[in-house]
């Protein structure tokens, strides 16, 4: 992280494939890591789907980005991975489930997380 | 204050590309600093001059290339969104660029306020 | 934090979702399909008085006019883009 580094924060909330934010959301991520922000990522809603285990993009050519949000931690050095706990439950999904393990969060964390940053997206 | 405005939608499908030059013109007649526009996803769309709409209806792309260089805005379109849509150097109108992901990253940084409008 | 509700809340979930993280005290505008939340008499109305006591709620008035809507919920406020920007320099801003 560079000693001026701001913070700012993608939010994940749409699911990944049927739309086009979730890959967006990610290369911004690795974008504002390679500007060595102090970079948070939130997973709420429908993007917790998009670490979903599993996935087979083969069919359509279409590239599958799991390997990238695996990379996240050990080869981007973003540390700070959150995922909203009630938004993973309503889906029915777990976090053994995922291809990453993100601190889980209670929902009334999210808004704070969104005001402690300089600027966030949301895709 | 200084905002950035993300646009993530293209011009006539939705509303999000007019609500957007409308919360423009409201920040610059308040006085504010428009520190860039940024063109994304379908957002990119909005730039083309290509463009031709019916008579009685708004040009998009013209309210948007007059906002720009009447107030000498930075109005970055995303590379490779423009790639995969067919938006390049040669169609892009007055008052748009071409740039790279990394010019949003800057506006994150540089904004004081960056507000994104999409479908 | 403005939260920022640009869809039809009978048809879409961000209403709701925004609602799940939204703080006491954090303001809500409706813009574009957004506004069709705020409409008088809807099934909405009772939803929208209820979280009146904890949200300033406010709608866009360019976009009741282009859509004709002329009762909205007491308690509502109708800002105009001025005043949509002068939220803005209150608040920052979440486009769900």
């Amino acid at each position: 992280m560079n000693e001026a580094a701001q913070k700012l924060m993608i939010v994940f909330r749409t699911a990944p494939y049927g739309t086009i934010y979730s890959y967006e959301g990610l290369e911004n991520v690795v974008m504002m890591a390679a500007y060595e922000q102090d970079l948070t990522v939130l997973f709420i809603d429908d993007g917790v789907l998009s670490l979903k285990k599993g996935m087979d993009s083969s069919a359509f050519g279409i590239k599958d980005f799991s390997p990238t949000f695996k990379a996240l931690e050990p080869v981007y050095d973003v540390e700070k991975i959150f995922i909203d706990k009630a938004s993973l439950e309503s889906r029915g999904l777990s976090l053994d489930e995922l291809i990453i393990q993100p601190e889980l969060i209670d929902s009334d964390q999210v808004e704070k997380l969104m005001e402690e940053q300089r600027n966030f997206m949301m895709f | 204050m200084k905002y950035g405005i993300l646009i993530l939608e293209g011009p006539y499908q939705h509303e999000a590309s007019d609500s957007a030059y409308q919360f423009a013109r409201a920040a610059l007649d308040k006085g504010h600093e428009i520190a860039r526009v940024f063109f994304y996803q379908d957002g990119v769309l909005n730039s083309t001059k290509l463009m031709e709409p019916q008579s009685d209806d708004r040009h998009i792309q013209k309210q948007w290339s007059a906002l720009a260089t009447e107030n000498e805005i930075d109005f970055v379109v995303c590379v490779a969104a423009a790639k995969r849509r067919g938006i390049n150097e040669e169609v892009v109108a007055e008052g748009f660029k071409i740039g790279g992901l990394g010019m949003l990253t800057d506006l994150a940084i540089e904004a004081d306020r960056l507000i994104t409008f999409r479908a | 934090m403005l939260h920022l509700i640009n869809k039809s809340p009978f048809e879409s979930m961000s209403f709701e979702d925004c609602l799940k993280y939204a703080s006491s005290g954090s303001p809500i505008l409706f813009y574009e399909d957004g506004v069709y939340g705020a409409m008088a008499g809807s099934s909405l109305e009772g939803r929208i008085k209820e979280i009146m006591g904890d949200h300033d709620v406010y709608v866009l008035k360019e976009d009741l006019a282009l859509r004709g809507l002329e009762r909205i919920v007491d308690g509502v406020k109708e800002v105009d883009y001025a005043g949509l920007v002068g939220l803005t320099e209150e608040h920052k801003t979440a486009s769900w």
